[in-house]
């Protein structure tokens, strides 16, 4: 276990290390006090814990580390992130997620606004509600929430699938209200287990997804191009 | 906490010293005699202004430099006299604040030398707020600076761009208020003290500002018991707040709240967009 003290250690040090290091596969963080960029670009199977608070773009870019954040999580924790793990125990800013293409990020408290935004194949997993504009064209992945949904979910949505367990404010433009059928209930129960998200049912849950009128063509819009 | 008030803004401001590096400002809501009022004055040549100044106020008036400023206090009753004196008989004067416990200071340079050359640490107060500036609508100057004084006691800090300020300057130009820059938070500023004017409240004037201001911001606006907070729509400027049983802090981010104590057992939240928000003590 490396353990690095963010009050001593200055950040491009721990970055650094992080890329260069396979050989300690365990590290913990401490004393972050709402750094930004902590634990970005990792790339190897890291079990990373951050004790604390972290700033932007936390474990940004992450491609196969376990990341903890023992904390809350400024805007953009996850963004880009490509595969691996990622886990707020607190809550989560502006635009979590945003543009990734892989792995699992799972908030145990409430997202801010823009959760998801344009994700590309992340699956996503939010343990308490999220703020308005989420999953603003968002093209794949799976995005869960146990809680509420605010104004605007999904707007110009292409093909991610939105599962949200308690009210949704408001629709953005072009998402729906889908059925939610088996193969649905199966990928529910296998991203809540994989989240450590207990007590909770998949058929509890609603299904939002592209009404897939706003991105193919449409001859009787031609005149708009 | 009072007496570490300034000592803890300076703190919080220096940590977002990389936000914006161009100007700082602080407000401080002090102390107040019963029938006394302060008013903040700035000049870019003080030592000769400010002797002058002093020569020509009343024998109950007080004037203390502090570097390109000063701080006149004054009776209450001869608030409104000074100031008049102030506008017509000395251009190179402007008035940064006025009321009856605010005092705001703000410059051009980085946060640690702007709250040195003020002495912000060893300030005593109830609240305060700082802004550290980052230009990207006007020029960097001092009157560019945050805070604006919107009204006696009152100011505004902004984090954002607005979109349609010149028009609404145009349209405040019209009604008889001036400027003293391009300033677009400036804007802000007299459209709130504009609204007020017409019978408005501070939270009614921020919530036409909802319908009235098209653009990005965070505002964070100091009134003489506490301080408010308004995002727009969109809220994509950060806003986070921290409450304990001792104080309410807000920072564009928690960085700057880290500094604080006990800030590890404070609730930490965002403010919803479009939404105004007030503290009071």
């Amino acid at each position: 276990m490396h353990s690095i003290d963010l009050a001593v250690t200055p950040l491009r040090e721990l970055n650094q290390s992080l890329h260069g290091s396979s050989e300690a596969a365990e590290w913990e963080i401490v004393n972050p006090k709402g750094s930004h960029a902590v634990a970005v670009g990792v790339d190897d199977a890291l079990d990373i814990h951050v004790r604390g608070n972290v700033g932007y773009y936390c474990g940004g870019m992450n491609k196969q580390g376990s990341i903890t954040i023992h904390g809350s999580a400024g805007p953009g924790v996850g963004e880009n992130m490509m595969s691996g793990r990622i886990v707020v125990k607190g809550d989560a800013s502006q635009y979590a997620g945003a543009t990734g293409c892989g792995g699992l990020l799972v908030i145990e408290g409430n997202a801010s606004s823009r959760c998801g935004i344009s994700m590309k194949g992340i699956d996503i997993v939010v343990g308490g509600n999220i703020g308005h504009m989420s999953a603003f064209m968002a093209q794949a992945g799976n995005l869960v929430v146990l809680g509420d949904a605010g104004d605007a979910l999904g707007d110009s949505i292409y093909e991610a699938q939105l599962f949200v367990r308690g009210s949704v404010k408001s629709l953005g433009a072009d998402c729906v209200r889908k059925d939610l059928r088996p193969e649905h209930i199966e990928l529910l129960t296998g991203l809540l287990e994989q989240a450590g998200m207990t007590g909770v049912r998949p058929d509890e849950f609603s299904r939002y997804g592209s009404a897939r009128q706003l991105y193919n063509f449409d001859v009787d819009n031609f005149d708009a191009y | 906490m009072e007496p570490e008030l300034g000592s803890l803004l300076s703190d919080m401001l220096i940590t977002m010293t990389d936000r914006g590096p161009d100007s700082a400002g602080i407000a401080v809501y002090g102390s107040s005699d019963p029938d006394r009022s302060k008013i903040v004055v700035q000049s870019f040549t003080p030592d000769a202004d400010f002797g002058a100044l002093e020569e020509a106020l009343g024998g109950d008036c007080v004037l203390n430099v502090k570097d390109s400023h000063a701080v006149i206090e004054l009776p209450e009753s001869e608030l409104e006299q000074t100031r008049g004196l102030i506008e017509t008989d000395f251009s190179s004067i402007r008035i940064i604040s006025a009321g009856s416990v605010i005092e705001i200071y703000k410059e051009v340079g980085l946060p640690k030398d702007v709250v040195k050359r003020f002495d912000i640490a060893s300030m005593h107060g109830t609240h305060g707020i700082g802004h550290t500036r980052m230009a990207t609508e006007s020029a960097v100057t001092t009157l560019g600076a945050h805070p604006f004084s919107t009204a006696l006691d009152q100011c505004l800090v902004h984090n954002g761009s607005l979109s349609n300020h010149n028009k609404l300057r145009r349209e405040l130009v019209r009604e008889g208020m001036t400027f003293e820059t391009e300033n677009d938070s400036e804007v802000a500023a007299a459209y709130l003290t504009s609204r007020m004017a017409h019978g408005m409240n501070l939270a009614e004037a921020l919530e036409s500002g909802l319908q009235a201001l098209d653009g990005f911001y965070t505002f964070v606006v100091g009134t003489r018991s506490g301080f408010g907070v308004l995002r727009d729509p969109i809220a994509c400027k950060p806003a986070v707040l921290a409450e304990t049983d001792r104080y309410v802090a807000f920072g564009s981010e928690y960085r700057a709240l880290a500094v604080l104590p006990g800030i590890d057992g404070a609730k930490v939240w965002e403010p919803e967009p479009a939404t105004v928000y007030f503290w009071e003590r």
